[in-house]
């Protein structure tokens, strides 16, 4: 017997000229797992923020268990038993997991008369649904995969029966994933309701019985999970027919180009967070580079594109040392030698958000010819350049002028990558290349690798996504805490075991 | 004895010197806590005092002075509210605006009601607030220790004083024991999580400032209805500045804070004690060298004698909801 416990009829919801969400329809039956998929700005977090009452609708109604609500604020939606784990989780950093549980559901003036017995209550809810979590530990000691349950758990204390998650696989590890799906199980057995927003296809066919799937703010389809598959939900998401898989022909790769030899590096906080690590890669080869955020690949990419100083070790370019403890090349005549880097942090360290996308596509250029003569900008020689650029690489919308901060993520990113594939670098470092970019874009962006690498560029992939470093890499090294803990070569390697590498349990 | 009364006079100087400072220190934790940066306890210290001065002065009653600085501070913190939290505006440049706007409008005021720019009449004893000796002071002065440290150390000061050093574990218990304060150091920390949380992150922030208002009209009450008998032009004289600095250097925690207020507050104790007094083998000090003194301990402590100092996350950012 099924019954609809969240539905929502006709929301409409713009932000200034952009409408985030139009005339959706949704209904969510109790006791199901049901999917929303969708592109990167199709509107998918905008719909679920709605509901938690974060967001208010233009118009539309939001009914649950068949009664209209008036959502005005989150607190409305908690009384009504829909809890969010939010992409970002919402968690004060330096406070205790139990401190950020009851906040705003205090009970009682005097902090701490009421612990007690949220304390129990806390640890029977943990025990029911296996979540292990210890109440007193402060969030930041936690991984990222604890964190989401300290969500998941607070939502249970306010008494959700709808629990939606955003993006809740992005940050985690596939062995986290797991134990993640293993929570929602059985949530879903106890009789809750879950909402899966993602844009993972995997993850509905593995999990959802039912998928709404999401485009530019509408619903373009309700399918029943198991009478659809990923082929035809990525074309439902994109509106057009997408490549699921790379075609990668197979490249004799050349000799060493680029070399990494026992480089060590500190961060900023003069915590060691590359240890030793030893890298070679061929020309004509990608060397995709996994692991969980925050392992030491930051601070790796910044140190081999001259950005942050080596503490020991050295790096080599055609067998040229351009790196040690001294300092040696600074970015700009690592660039002149031929490596070009297109940085993880795309709007901090690829662009000057605030530029324009014409200025962005020269920047590091522009004091060069064509584009400049004795220090002059040439406008006209720049502005040809890009228009020309921006339709080979189809930077949408196609105006130069445009700030770049209006651009998608994806579209930011095919400015970077014009930029630094132009010049056909011998070395290519690319950090996280498609964080944030739409299906669409992802095909474009992963096509322009294989190309260079076809061409004959030594490439290092780094990437949380494994899937990711799967399809483009000819080998994989994982990196824990600084080392790299393991090198496969990519045909023979699943990502069960790179997982376990990337947990640092193998 | 003499080494004592000169130790009990330079406690009570460090005690009395201390007070705007802790009072103001107490407030900018508040606001700070709660995210959002308060440069104008100085201006608002100034308006308490004016504020205060006038209203004893008409009303012949200190305590409603004190009342109506209490009003106005709230007023000032509202505003400043109303610009950097509801209106998202920078909030450095919101306080600077104030201090600026306080420094001539006291002083305009002043000048239209009195005749004189910047000062306000002078206070008689009914109409300001006056030392408070406490109960059994002159019998106890002559038990050892206790009776010098009750009745000449503890006894004789202001009310403000006694009020300073009450507010100290008066705030650390709002701040870190009651779920109020929970809410305030969240809504500092990630206002998301408060807002999704179903509380509203605004009435937060209003709440907090409309606390730091209250304290700090103490701070400049103390100044002008206490240990002065009138207002006089600019007389905050960076003390609000001051408190901000120490409540940094005691890292937004009301404990530690209240130690920095008293270095500070020592110092200058100190370097008023020391000013034309013969040292033995050094001779007279130049009062020029003494008077930097309190400047040159807060240069010391700033250059990392007291750590890395962690402000709260979300200090300084307007919470915005939506894109």
């Amino acid at each position: 017997m099924v019954s609809p416990i969240l539905e929502l009829k006709d929301i409409n919801k713009s932000f200034g000229h952009v409408q985030a969400n139009k005339d959706i329809n949704l209904i969510v039956n109790q006791g199901t797992i049901h999917g929303i998929i969708g592109e990167n700005g199709a509107g998918k977090s905008t719909l679920m923020s709605i509901v938690y009452g974060l967001y208010q609708a233009d118009s539309g109604i939001i009914s649950v268990n068949g009664k209209e609500i008036k959502l005005k604020s989150p607190r409305d939606s908690i009384e009504n038993g829909i809890g969010m784990v939010h992409q970002h989780f919402m968690l004060v950093e330096n406070f205790t997991v139990l401190e950020n549980i009851v906040l705003g559901f205090e009970g009682e003036i005097i902090f701490g008369k009421n612990l007690e017995k949220a304390k129990t209550d806390l640890k029977n809810l943990c025990d029911t649904y296996n979540l292990n979590v210890d109440l007193d530990s402060i969030i930041s000691d936690l991984s990222v995969g604890f964190r989401q349950r300290v969500e998941i758990l607070k939502s249970l204390y306010r008494g959700a029966e709808v629990f939606i998650l955003d993006e809740p696989t992005g940050v985690l590890t596939p062995q986290e994933v797991d134990e993640l799906f293993k929570i929602l199980r059985s949530l879903k057995e106890e009789g809750k309701t879950i909402v899966l927003i993602t844009h993972k296809l995997n993850e509905i066919m593995d999990l959802t019985s039912a998928v709404s799937v999401m485009r530019q703010g509408k619903i373009v389809g309700h399918t029943a999970t198991e009478s659809t598959d990923r082929e035809k939900l990525a074309e439902m998401m994109v509106g057009r027919s997408v490549l699921l898989r790379i075609n990668k022909s197979k490249v004799e790769k050349g000799d060493v180009v680029f070399k990494v030899e026992n480089l060590t590096v500190k961060d900023d906080l003069s915590v060691i967070r590359v240890k030793d690590v030893n890298l070679e890669i061929h020309a004509g080869e990608i060397l995709g580079l996994a692991g969980v955020t925050g392992n030491g690949q930051t601070e790796l990419l910044e140190a081999l594109s001259g950005i942050r100083e080596v503490e020991s070790g050295e790096i080599y370019l055609n067998g040229e040392k351009i790196s040690d403890s001294s300092g040696l090349l600074n970015p700009r005549e690592l660039k002149d030698k031929g490596l070009a880097h297109v940085p993880e942090d795309r709007q901090r360290m690829g662009l000057v958000t605030d530029f324009k996308a014409y200025e962005n596509l020269i920047f590091g250029y522009h004091d060069q010819e064509p584009y400049s003569k004795s220090s002059i900008m040439k406008d006209n020689q720049i502005l040809d350049y890009s228009k020309k650029v921006m339709e080979e690489y189809d930077v949408r919308p196609r105006s130069p002028h445009l700030i770049t901060s209006n651009f998608s993520g994806g579209n930011q990113q095919k400015l970077i990558l014009s930029r630094e594939l132009n010049e056909n670098p011998k070395v290519l470092l690319v950090g996280q290349p498609t964080r944030g970019v739409d299906i669409g874009a992802i095909e474009f962006i992963h096509q322009r690798l294989i190309d260079m690498r076809d061409k004959g560029a030594a490439i290092l992939l780094v990437s949380v996504e494994l899937e990711e470093v799967l399809s483009l890499s000819d080998r994989i090294v994982v990196m824990f805490d600084g080392n790299i803990v393991g090198e496969r070569v990519n045909k023979d390697v699943t990502d069960r075991e790179l997982g376990l590498l990337m947990a640092g349990v193998a | 004895m003499e080494f004592l009364s000169d130790i009990a006079s330079l406690t009570n100087s460090t005690l009395r010197i201390s007070t705007p400072l802790v009072f103001a220190a107490m407030a900018g934790i508040f606001a700070e806590r709660s995210g959002v940066i308060d440069f104008s306890l100085e201006g608002k210290m100034l308006m308490a005092a004016f504020v205060a001065a006038v209203g004893s002065y008409y009303f012949g009653n200190p305590w409603i002075g004190l009342l109506m600085a209490i009003v106005s501070c709230v007023s000032l913190s509202m505003l400043h509210g109303f610009a950097s939290v509801t209106h998202k505006g920078d909030q450095v440049v919101s306080c600077v605006a104030i201090n600026i706007l306080i420094i001539g409008l006291t002083t305009a005021l002043a000048a239209a009601w009195f005749g004189q720019a910047g000062l306000t009449p002078t206070l008689t004893n009914d109409q300001r607030f006056l030392e408070i000796t406490l109960p059994f002071a002159d019998a106890l002065r002559e038990i050892p220790i206790i009776g010098f440290i009750y009745s000449d150390i503890l006894s004789g000061h202001y009310i403000f004083v006694y009020l300073a050093y009450l507010s100290v574990p008066i705030v650390y218990w709002v701040v870190f024991k009651t779920s109020f304060g929970l809410r305030v150091r969240a809504v500092g920390e990630n206002p998301s999580a408060v807002d999704t949380a179903g509380i509203n992150v605004f009435t937060m922030r209003y709440k907090a400032l409309a606390i730091n208002g209250v304290l700090i009209a103490f701070a400049g009450a103390h100044l002008s209805t206490a240990v002065n008998a009138n207002f006089f032009r600019e007389m905050s004289a960076g003390r609000g500045y001051l408190a901000l600095a120490a409540m940094i250097f005691g890292k937004w925690h009301p404990k530690t804070a209240l130690i920095a207020c008293l270095l500070f507050g020592f110092t200058d104790a100190l370097q008023i004690r020391l000013q034309g007094v013969e040292l033995p083998t050094i001779g007279t000090i130049p009062v020029q060298l003494i008077q930097a003194i309190p400047y040159v301990l807060t240069v010391v402590l700033l250059a990392g004698f007291v750590g890395k100092a962690v402000a709260p996350s979300a200090i300084g950012q307007p919470y915005i909801k939506e894109r």
